[in-house]
């Protein structure tokens, strides 16, 4: 932190001395790259809140504003609120089921010296880095062999693939940044280890638990290639995949005004979370470079 | 029961040699990370090793020699592989082959160029640095899935994009419209991603090395080549090598902003889905086995070739193989800690399902 102040007061001196242009071109690259993220989503937000009729009018305000693509959206028969149950629920479930278990790993990865530790380390960054393909044509083999397409556990299950050495990864860097005197003091107290773990550990280190949850239910939430693989099934399906699957109402025609809408459904709440919560996110995928 | 007892003894002195200060640390850490490494093995391991046996099989109805149709799994050797190298599945193989590796070195290093230099922009600004923060989290937290129906809208025939640059480009037909709209679509994604990690190096480089270079009188173009560059290295290459691991198997964008079966945009992982959702498992199998030793060669060059330091931080007990030896131990972890470390999988938000 020190470090990180002390370098923009040093330039900030210089730019004061710099022409006119020195100072305002940073601010004029941070208004670029605010556009460029921020313009192909406004777009779809507008692009939402369009009437359908003038869904292809390309101004940059809507004429008329207009919720009719979101009421659509969530008419019976489009399947989408299901879709967003069941999205979430795949997404919560893993999730928890990567705390439990990586909360242990990380922990012990984080704390115990033992002798494979590296070795164990970059095994799980490995599994981390296989092509999810390679992992669902199989697994879609054997689900269909035990009947389990078109079932929650069928998207759950592979899940855990990509999300298990994410949160083991990001937790061990919040337990290793966490005093070891912590559970000395615990345990010269008559804590055991595990107690020290449970009643000292495991509640101050909310903050870093609970970074690494919005960041593996985002990953989860965002999965397409395994809902899309196991599932055909219109009410087991997840939000993504009915989003892609929207048919028009006239034939071949995509409805992109409801696609966007539902885009928007999808999305919003992923940004506000990542709106409130921004600084601890940008640690937690950093693990720990900006404090 | 002497024999039936035997290895036991052996097998912790084994143990006992290795982790002389705390007896049975080895053991409890077998214990505390058997659930993960169970569910890693369930998850992966077997996956992989079952699509490797599963590519040396035929399954699926076909016609024996004597003209029967029969069912069922048969060993087949090496002939998925050879049936991919050769023929129309040859050409479609390499096509997909091809399309893989473009897509990833074209959007690596437009990702690459565009995040240094955002980073670049954030760490000279100091209004609104807020506000760009949470701004460039945004692409990150859509889904992957969602953009691709965005750009597919932006890319529509009488979309935004044609109607800006005033062309009449039909973008979702086969040719380098397509693939010029994946490329805008995931570098749009995931340059401000490396923009803040390179922003997080960045920022742990002291400011006294820059006084040092002004004072001796380089120019901006030398400070940032010679000071600034190898400084971001470490963080920048485990960037580069999750953004390279995560478009080899490019499949969402394409798949939704394009469309499956379309030659200029089909990625390896798209070919294998195809395969697999006709349930031809043993071509599909071999198509995913040779996408994975692909992976798994461009990583090892990368971590091998390049030294991109993967496991980082978490690694810090034991001093670096390049560096620095015993004696600044310390002080090396203390550096460490606050470099920032990559985390696997996240550079396109989509997890393991591919950018």
């Amino acid at each position: 932190m020190a470090v990180a102040e002390k370098a923009p007061k040093m330039i900030d001196v210089k730019a004061a001395e710099a022409p006119w242009w020195r100072r305002w071109l940073p601010l004029l690259g941070v208004a670029v790259i605010v556009i460029y993220c921020l313009a192909p989503f406004y777009w779809m937000v507008v692009s939402a809140l369009r009437r359908p009729t003038d869904q292809f009018d390309n101004s940059i305000i809507p004429k008329v504003w207009s919720i009719t693509n979101f009421t659509d959206v969530f008419k019976p028969g489009t399947g989408f609120g299901r879709a967003l149950l069941n999205s979430l629920f795949v997404a919560g479930t893993v999730t928890i089921l990567t705390l439990i278990v990586g909360m242990v790993a990380a922990y012990t990865l984080a704390r115990l010296e033992f002798r494979f530790k590296n070795f164990v380390l970059a095994i799980i960054i490995t599994t981390s880095m296989f092509p999810g393909i390679s992992l669902v044509i199989p697994l879609k083999k054997l689900f269909s062999d035990i009947e389990w397409i078109n079932t929650y556990q069928a998207m759950i299950v592979p899940s855990l693939s990509f999300a298990l050495p994410l949160a083991v990864w990001n937790l061990t860097a919040f337990f290793r940044q966490m005093p070891r005197e912590l559970e000395q003091a615990a345990m010269v107290d008559g804590c055991t280890p595990a107690q020290a773990f449970r009643k000292v550990i495991l509640p101050l280190a909310a903050p870093g638990v609970f970074t690494t949850a919005i960041i593996t239910f985002i990953a989860a939430w965002n999965e397409y290639l395994i809902a899309l693989s196991m599932v055909n099934k219109k009410s087991i399906q997840t939000a993504n995949v009915v989003i892609t699957g929207f048919t028009g109402t006239s034939g071949r025609d995509q409805p992109f005004g409801s696609q966007m809408a539902a885009g928007v459904v999808v999305t919003i709440p992923l940004v506000i979370a990542v709106l409130i919560f921004q600084r601890r996110i940008v640690a937690g995928l950093t693990a720990g470079g900006v404090k | 029961m002497v024999s039936a007892t035997a290895p036991v003894p052996t097998q912790e002195k084994g143990t006992k040699r290795h982790t002389s200060f705390n007896e049975g640390t080895g053991r409890l850490a077998a214990l505390l990370l058997s659930p993960t490494l169970i569910v890693l093995v369930l998850v992966v391991v077997y996956p992989i090793l079952s699509a490797l046996r599963e590519s040396l099989y035929t399954s699926g109805q076909r016609i024996d020699d004597s003209g029967f149709i029969i069912q069922g799994s048969e060993f087949v050797g090496l002939d998925n592989f050879s049936a991919i190298f050769s023929g129309e599945t040859g050409d479609r193989f390499w096509n997909a082959f091809y399309n893989t590796t473009f897509f990833t070195v074209t959007c690596v290093v437009l990702e690459t160029v565009l995040g240094v230099a955002m980073a670049l922009v954030m760490h000279k600004a100091f209004k609104g640095r807020a506000v760009v923060r949470a701004t460039i989290l945004v692409p990150w937290a859509i889904p992957t899935v969602v953009s691709a129906l965005l750009w597919k809208w932006i890319f529509q025939a009488d979309g935004i994009a044609n109607s800006v640059l005033g062309t009449q480009i039909l973008w979702s037909t086969e040719g380098w419209q397509s693939v010029l709209s994946v490329i805008i679509a995931d570098t749009w994604k995931t340059a401000p991603f490396i923009g803040l990690l390179v922003l997080a190096g960045l920022q742990t480089i002291p400011g006294e090395v820059y006084e040092a270079a002004k004072v001796d009188g380089a120019s901006v173009w030398q400070t940032f080549v010679r000071i600034t560059l190898p400084l971001v290295k470490p963080a920048l290459l485990v960037a580069v090598l999750f953004r390279i691991l995560d478009t080899l198997r490019l499949f969402d964008l394409p798949y939704v902003l394009v469309g499956p079966n379309k030659e200029s945009v089909e990625t390896l992982s798209i070919l294998a889905f195809l395969e697999a959702n006709q349930t031809r498992y043993g071509p599909a199998a071999a198509y995913a086995t040779l996408l994975f030793v692909y992976v798994a060669v461009v990583a090892y060059v990368f971590v091998r070739v390049l030294g991109a330091d993967v496991i980082g931080e978490a690694a810090q007990k034991k001093p670096k193989k390049n560096g620095n030896g015993k004696g600044r131990g310390r002080g090396q972890g203390e550096q460490d800690a606050s470099k920032p470390t990559l985390l696997p999988g996240l550079t396109a938000g989509g997890g393991g399902g591919g950018a």
